[in-house]
This record gives structure tokens, C-alpha cells and sequence, in this order.
């Protein structure tokens, strides 16, 4: 599967357990598909495919949204929460927080939609939850 | 230094091409040839290993026959002694020791092949596991100068679309306020629909006359009449 057909796919679905996708491909050195779940406009999850792995990863905040003083307890809370969290993991980028998850490159296009649909609702979940680190 | 410490190294020093700092000037390339050469390797060797394989057991079939014409001749020998004829007997005796002699030998080619069967296994298995770590090691780079390249396109394309990306608190703000709305708008569609069914019932009680009557002209008269 590439993002090509990752995108038709998704946009021919009419929707999927009560949600629509919206797919944006987004050029670059690596193709990159912008997909917004339903109502999470605000938060969409990015795609990208590599050799063996579909990594689907939603940005949550930069480290300029964090306050200092509460970094370390964030992070800690954001450890603990990472197994309870289902399917989706935090990470980081350069100075960005987000929220990911990875699937087997033989994974169904069920399984890719359910990846979506649970990494945005875990993503507006966990912004709720450490929103007290938050500037 | 193992893989994983290289790629935090490289990306704590912000490089963009982190398989070019953990492999020379070429990047990844060079990883990747490394992973054909031992997959051709281990080719070869399990190619080797079949065919020392078809030799044991050739030599290890021949050396069962020996072993059965030995005992055959054995049988021969005994017979020939039965019938007193020791010279008969000594000439069959000598074919078996020439027989023992060439079995020998067989069992000995027979040792030679398996030790180099179990010396081959060894070494594909060396080589297989080699291939799964190169490949494992090569995943991580690959991934991690995926993610670089995916977010630095994202950014470019917030840039070149002039949109800013929101803070979390906001977004998280605008979506509570759309989730509300969409609550909002299928409770009211509810509310109404209930009524609906109400005022539907009541019309029908009152087509049936159940219920309280619709007040008429004719019936306050009537009540003031009878209250006279």
C-alpha cells in the first residue's frame, strides 16, 4: 500500500464507525497524507509509509507550550499514561509532542481507519489530560 | 555504538540526513548493500549445505549397503564352514575384510560430511541472524529520517499555505465547542421529535374522546347554565 491508494481508499469509504476522513496529501521528500477525522479538524493525524511499517502521528504542542517549571511532571504523567493510552503512544519530534501510532505494513485498511479514528480521539483525550502543564 | 544511541546522537545534534552520520557519505545505501551481500552469502551457504547434505546421505547409503553385504558374505562364510570347506571359507573371509576396509572408509567420509553440515547450519544461522539485525538497524534509521523528512514537509506546508498551526489549548478548545454543538443539536432534534409524538398521541385521545375535551362555545354555556 502507498499514500496514493491510502488516500482513495479513505476518501471513497462514505464513513466509518460514524466517522469521515478528509485526505490532504502533502508533498515532500516523503509522501506525507493529511487525514482529519470527523469533528477533530483541529488535530489531524499525518501518514506516512515506510518499508515496513504505516506510522500514523497527530501533533499534539511544541515544547513553547509547556511550562517550564512543570516539564518533568509532564513528562512523567505523559510515561505513566503511555500503556493505558489504547494503541497510540507519545513521542517526540525535534521540539514537538505527539501522539502515534505504528501499524504492520500488511495491516487492512479497517485496521488503518481504526488507527485513525482511536490516535484522534486518544490525542484530543490526552490534551485534555495535560492541559494543566500547558501555557 | 549501537544503532539506536547513533541515531539519538544524530538527532540531538539536528541533522536532517541522520543515516548519513551513522553511515558514511552515502547514507543508507551503503547499509543496504551490506544487507544484499548477506543475503547472497547466506545464499550460497544454504545452497552449500544442501548439497553436503545430499552427499552425507549418499555415502551414509553406502555404507549401509557395505554393512548388509558384510553380513550377507558373514552368512556365506558359515555355510562354507559347514560344508568343511575351509578353503572357500578363507576366500569369502577375505572379501569381507576387503569389504570391512572399504566401509571404513565410507563411515569416515560419512563423519567428514556431517561435521561439515553442522559446521554449514551453524554458519547460515550466523548469517541469518546477522541479516535480521542489519535489517532491524536499517528500519530505525529508515523510520527515523522518515519522521524528519514527513515533519519538515508538514511545516513547509503550513508555511507555503500561510496557515498557522494552532496551539493544543485552542484546538482543543474549537473541537470541545464543535463536539458541544453536535450535542447540542441532536438533543434539541430529540426534544422535538419527542414532542412531536406527543402532540401526536394527544391528537389521536382526542379524535378517540379520551382526555380532556376541547373547550367550546356550547360547553362553558352549558356549565354556566347548570351552575345557576
Amino acid at each position: 500500500m502507498n499514500i496514493q491508494d491510502l488516500a482513495i481508499r479513505l476518501s471513497d469509504l462514505q464513513s466509518f464507525d460514524g466517522y469521515q476522513f478528509e485526505c490532504q496529501p502533502i508533498p515532500g521528500e516523503v509522501d506525507v497524507l493529511q487525514v482529519t477525522v470527523g469533528d477533530f479538524e483541529e488535530l489531524p493525524s499525518y501518514v506516512s509509509i515506510t518499508d515496513t511499517q504505516v506510522l500514523c502521528i497527530t501533533w499534539l504542542f511544541t515544547e513553547d507550550e509547556v511550562k517550564p517549571e512543570t516539564r518533568a511532571d509532564m513528562m512523567e504523567e505523559m510515561l505513566e499514561l503511555n500503556i493505558p493510552i489504547p494503541l497510540s503512544a507519545f513521542a517526540k519530534i525535534g521540539d514537538r509532542y505527539v501522539i502515534f501510532g505504528a501499524l504492520s505494513i500488511d495491516s487492512s485498511i479497517e485496521d488503518i481507519c481504526h488507527e485513525l479514528i482511536t490516535l484522534s480521539e486518544n490525542a484530543v483525550e490526552s490534551i485534555s489530560v495535560l492541559e494543566e502543564f500547558l501555557k | 555504538m549501537s544503532i539506536l544511541k547513533k541515531i539519538m546522537t544524530a538527532v540531538r545534534g539536528g541533522a536532517r540526513e541522520v543515516g548519513e552520520l551513522i553511515v558514511d557519505a552515502n547514507g543508507t545505501r551503503i547499509f543496504e548493500q551490506e544487507i544484499k551481500d548477506a543475503d547472497k552469502h547466506m545464499r550460497k551457504a544454504k545452497q552449500d549445505l544442501t548439497e553436503v547434505m545430499a552427499k552425507q546421505m549418499q555415502a551414509g547409503r553406502k555404507a549401509e549397503s557395505l554393512k548388509a553385504e558384510i553380513s550377507e558374505h558373514e552368512g556365506y562364510t558359515v555355510q562354507a564352514l559347514e560344508k568343511d570347506d575351509e578353503e572357500l571359507a578363507l576366500e569369502i573371509a577375505e572379501k569381507i575384510a576387503g569389504l570391512e576396509t572399504e566401509f571404513a572408509e565410507q563411515e569416515e567420509v560419512r563423519k567428514s560430511f556431517s561435521e561439515h553440515v553442522s559446521r554449514l547450519k551453524d554458519l547460515v544461522k550466523k548469517a541469518e541472524r546477522q541479516l535480521k539485525e542489519y535489517e532491524r538497524q536499517l528500519c530505525m534509521v529508515k523510520t527515523t529520517e522518515s519522521v524528519q523528512k514527513a515533519s519538515a514537509a508538514i511545516t513547509d506546508n503550513f508555511a507555503s499555505s500561510n496557515s498557522k498551526i494552532l496551539s493544543a489549548k485552542d484546538s482543543l478548545e474549537r473541537i470541545k465547542k464543535r463536539q458541544q454543538n453536535t450535542y447540542d443539536r441532536l438533543a434539541a432534534a430529540e426534544e422535538l421529535e419527542a414532542e412531536n409524538s406527543d402532540q401526536n398521541l394527544k391528537q389521536r385521545m382526542q379524535a378517540a374522546g379520551i382526555g380532556a375535551k376541547e373547550k367550546s362555545g356550547s360547553s362553558v354555556l352549558d356549565r354556566i347554565k347548570a351552575n345557576r
